[in-house]
């Protein structure tokens, strides 16, 4: 280097640069096959939970034999984990964002009883009884996304806050009473559309298991290809770094709890197809279900990491190892006991992940 | 100078709670110049930068772009605006890769109704781009564009930092110690870059602590202390001794220091 200002006040220690060595960083440390393997499971999430599933259904097919692993059992099975499967998805967003959703199920419950009260009660026609249940998901997720971002509260206090809110609501709105299935069939039976079979041989697939799935791959695309998808990710990630990136951090995540409710109408719909009759007690359960799904299907509850799809299968888990367990003659407390394990292993596994030594 | 600056200060005040980080703060940058900020640890440097950037508010004082008062109320106002900063802390997201890093916020989405309609992001070009301003900084050491951030290493990712703002900067680059973290080869790249920007007519803020760095690249250099810009100095008339000096208090800048 002959640039003299290079070399003022000090000695020159850059001159060599010219010599050296132009290639590229090479990693001659080998790894052992377990860092290996929690390398390929940190850059590919999902293969744990798909991995899961496809082990849980031959296991189970050899245990339960023909009554499990029949087509008609597996598209039961999927017409079981529908409903949560939408809710999860739902949830999977808030969680890609760093939040948590306690709430979802409880929205859902409520559209579905207005969308219940307006066409079956009062007359509306189903069709505007079913758009105003999506714009009302809508707006109780933008309510949430508007108390997590504008009112700083922490997305689990304000969901369990909302959570009861939306309950009260429900209860208040349908009297505790439910609404009848035959009701239902007799002034509104659009809003049973999901519940639509197509019988192929034995297998039984439901409109609502279509929409589950168009749900997530709508969903998938939303978050892998479209900028509003990597931004998600990145506001989960490290919002402070989002930020300052030049993301709006906060447009972004009400947009998030915005969809995320628009998806709970869209499961309420789905919802009433599904059971029938439109219950206010229904789904109670359903808010720790969404989560249970999420969690097992590898997507970190700290946010930024994971697949939607993951959600899909982790949905799908539990409905094989519930239909598995009961048609093996497990009790049903027993059921539960599993599941119970499949979350504490599914985080436990996460966490391992996420210690990857680069 | 006679010129007008593109960027000024007055009176800047930051505080954080009982923390004055800004007391006070003039700043000029002129066009096509390379204006070093240096100071001790705390002096306020990543404040003032922050200040300017629109990653913190301002308590008081005035901003002035190209001479028009500025108030940004978020770094994407000032990304707008042309100013593009590599934060102390990169900004960067770990589990994105490096080329939703690099384009994060200015996405680039495919032609036609693909793009229009479905929003769907073009992969491929944004990869092109991205590998071109990386090979300019020399780090195509980085096997894969798409790994995610967080398996790179430190000196890489500031790599990618610098990278970013120098391929989107239109009116000012601000580097806020954009070689800590690098090695010789790498630091030099990084030098050259700043060089390069120069050349095109590129004002850039660089902020270091490298008394080397600052004496080779920079036209003028600030000295910042106690949250303050004390004075400005010329390279070429003062020594790396001196900078230090002023810049720990162990002398006070005389009349041909005074800003
Ligand atoms: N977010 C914050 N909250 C509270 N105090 C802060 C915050 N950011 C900076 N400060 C304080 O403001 C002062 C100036 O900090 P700043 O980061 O601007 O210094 P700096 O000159 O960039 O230092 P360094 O050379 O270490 O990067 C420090 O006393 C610091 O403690
Ligand atoms: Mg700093």
């Amino acid at each position: 280097m002959t640039d003299d200002s290079a070399n003022r006040g000090g000695q020159d220690y850059e001159s060599s640069l010219a010599e050296s060595d132009k290639s590229v960083a090479s990693f001659a440390r080998t790894h052992t096959p377990i860092e290996t393997l929690q390398h390929v499971l940190h850059g590919n999430p999902t293969l744990v939970p798909v991995i899961v599933l496809i082990a849980a259904t031959i296991i189970f097919g050899l245990v339960a034999g023909e009554r499990f692993f029949s087509a008609f059992n597996l598209t039961l099975i999927m017409q079981q984990v529908s409903i949560i499967g939408i809710l999860a998805a739902a949830q999977t967003l808030i969680i890609l964002s760093a939040g948590i959703d306690l709430s979802v199920a409880a929205i859902m419950v409520l559209m579905a009883v207005i969308a219940g009260k307006l066409s079956v009660d009062l007359g509306v026609p189903a069709p505007i009884s079913v758009l105003v249940a999506l714009a009302g998901g809508a707006a109780a997720g933008l309510m949430n996304g508007l108390l997590v971002t504008k009112a700083k509260l922490p997305p689990f206090i304000t969901t369990l806050g909302t959570w009861s809110i939306f309950y009260a609501l429900n209860l208040w709105l349908s009297g505790a009473q439910s609404i009848r299935s035959s009701d239902i069939d007799e002034s509104a039976p659009f809003l049973k559309f999901f519940g639509n079979v197509i019988e192929i041989g034995g297998a039984r697939i439901t409109f609502g298991v279509i929409l589950m799935v168009l749900v997530f791959v709508a969903l998938w695309y939303m978050l892998n290809k479209t900028a509003w998808g990597r931004h998600v990710y990145a506001v989960g990630d490290d919002k402070e770094a989002a930020e300052l990136a030049g993301i709006r951090t906060d447009r972004m995540l009400i947009s998030v709890y915005a969809l995320a409710g628009l998806v709970c109408g869209i499961a309420a719909w789905a919802s009433i197809g599904r059971v029938g009759s439109i219950s206010p007690q229904a789904f109670y359960e359903g808010n720790l279900q969404s989560i249970t799904a999420v969690v097992i299907g590898g997507i970190s509850l700290f946010g930024g990491r994971g697949s939607i799809l993951g959600a899909l299968f982790g949905a799908l888990i539990v409905g094989v190892f519930q239909s598995g367990l009961r048609l093996a003659g497990v009790d049903v407390l027993w059921q539960v006991f599993a599941i119970g394990w499949l979350i504490i292993i599914a985080v436990a596994i996460d966490q391992w992940i996420r210690k990857v030594s680069v | 100078m006679t010129q007008e600056p593109v960027l000024t200060a007055r009176g800047l005040v930051k505080r954080y709670g009982r923390v004055t980080a800004l007391d006070n703060c003039d700043f000029d940058l002129y066009p096509g110049e390379v204006l070093a900020v240096i100071g001790d640890n705390g002096a306020g440097k990543s404040s003032l930068i922050k200040a300017i950037s629109g990653a913190v508010q301002i308590d008081a004082g005035e901003i002035r772009l190209e001479g028009k008062p500025i108030s940004f109320r978020s770094p994407l106002e000032a990304r707008d605006a042309g100013i593009e900063t590599v934060y102390q802390t990169l900004a960067l997201s770990p589990a994105l890769s490096i080329v939703d890093n690099m384009f994060v916020g200015r996405e680039i989405v495919k032609d036609g109704v693909l793009g229009r309609t479905f929003r769907m992001l073009d992969h491929k070009r944004m990869e092109a781009m991205a590998r071109e301003k990386l090979s300019e900084l020399g780090l195509m050491t980085i096997q894969n564009i798409n790994q995610p951030v967080e398996t790179l290493s430190g000196g890489q990712r500031q790599g990618v930092a610098v990278a970013r703002a120098a391929a989107f900067g239109s009116k000012v680059v601000i580097m806020d110690e954009p070689t800590a973290a690098l090695g010789v080869k790498e630091s030099r790249r990084v030098l050259e870059l700043i060089k390069g920007l120069k050349e095109r007519g590129m004002p850039i803020v660089l902020i270091s602590h490298n008394m080397p760095h600052v004496f080779e690249v920079a036209d003028r250099i600030h000295v910042h202390r106690l949250g303050k810009r004390l004075c400005v100095i010329d390279p070429k008339s003062h020594s790396m001794n001196d900078a230090v000096a002023f810049m720990t208090g162990a002398k006070e800048p005389g009349e041909a220091e005074a800003a």
